[in-house]
């Protein structure tokens, strides 16, 4: 299965990786960081379909998407 | 952190200047994503001019000029010319490459020197706040412009194209594949590459200029009024009167580069 890493230190809460997220991946956590800002979570990674727009489109580079091998 | 982030960025200056979900931070992904692909972070002499834009390369573990407001393309021509082996990257912002650096602008593209320039617009002078640019939509509200932008605005990609650049795209914020393409092919062009990389600023031109400080409702302003170059060139003037063309919108091989210009006159003296 894909696994989906939010970096909390770096993530400014902008929300855009939930966005761009063409399944639905993603959402907002209630967990805020060290900065205030409310971090994203990836609730549903078996949906993930691997397009990587998340990681993409991020201002901080704070989320990684990693597929396995037998998954590419 | 992503492993090209921490491949590239420089730790000590994190977090980054930009403001949470400006698009400025999409660009300087994708940068850094052709710059990991094409492994030339050696080769990189990085200029910035002033403003969030110029920002950008300071934040990259690589040799970084950040230079007065306006003059990164100067800064860049000479660098590029003392040592042409670099690979020499300008970030400027579109009120430091068009307003106060237009002349630079104008001068880099008609010596066609090697150079890949990002211009990184969000139509506004952000860092200082809000105050009106000339990419500024005409009638916008900005901070210079309480009653809306009396000005027409420009387009630097014709301003590039007209004045000799030999490699002119424009792409957004919202186009990440296309943006890091364009990038790539402007990195290996010979002569002056010309991005406009179209970028929200939630803080700035977001609450003045579009009503919204929320990123993906720019973001997705951006995506919708972005149309390609194909689909543009069968449109009426009217039908664009809003939209951004996308795409690569010049390229010309065969036009003389600055700086062989140079060495060969260099070598046959």
């Amino acid at each position: 299965m894909k696994t989906i890493t939010i970096d909390e230190n770096f993530c400014k809460g902008c929300h855009l990786c939930i966005d761009q997220c063409p399944k639905e991946t993603l959402e907002v956590s209630s967990k805020r960081n060290a900065k205030g800002y409310l971090v994203p979570k990836a609730e549903k990674t078996d949906e993930c379909i691997g397009c990587r727009l998340c990681e993409m489109i991020c201002p901080d580079m704070a989320i990684t998407v990693e597929i396995p091998e037998d998954e590419k | 952190m992503h492993p090209i982030a921490e491949k590239y960025l420089r730790k000590r200056a994190l977090p980054s200047i930009f403001c949470s979900g400006c698009g400025h931070g999409t660009v300087l992904n994708a940068f850094l994503r052709v710059v990991d692909k094409l492994g030339i972070i050696d080769e990189l002499s990085l200029v910035g001019g002033i403003g969030c834009s110029s920002w950008a390369p300071v934040f990259i573990k690589a040799d970084v000029l950040h230079m007065l407001h306006g003059r990164a393309i100067a800064a860049a021509t000479g660098l590029k010319l003392a040592n042409p082996k670099r690979k020499v990257v300008v970030f400027t912002g579109d009120g430091d490459c068009t307003g106060i650096g237009g002349n630079h602008f104008l001068h880099g593209a008609r010596r066609n020197i090697d150079l890949t320039v990002i211009m990184l617009n969000n139509g506004i002078y952000g860092m200082t706040g809000g105050q009106m640019a000339p990419t500024t939509p005409t009638d916008a509200k900005t901070q210079t412009s309480p009653y809306g932008n009396m000005e027409p605005n420009l387009d630097a990609c014709a301003v590039a194209i007209s004045a000799g650049a030999t490699y002119v795209s424009r792409w957004t914020s919202a186009h990440p594949s296309g943006l890091a393409r364009s990038i790539e092919q402007a990195l290996g062009h010979k002569g002056f590459s010309f991005i406009d990389a179209v970028s929200q600023c939630p803080t700035q031109a977001g609450r003045y200029m579009h009503g919204t400080a929320d990123p993906a409702t720019l973001l997705n302003m951006i995506k919708e009024s972005s149309v390609t170059k194909a689909k543009a060139e069968k449109m009426s003037a009217d039908a664009l009167k809003d939209k951004i063309v996308v795409g690569k919108l010049h390229e010309d091989k065969e036009r003389p580069e600055l700086s062989d210009r140079l060495y060969s006159i260099m070598h046959d003296a």
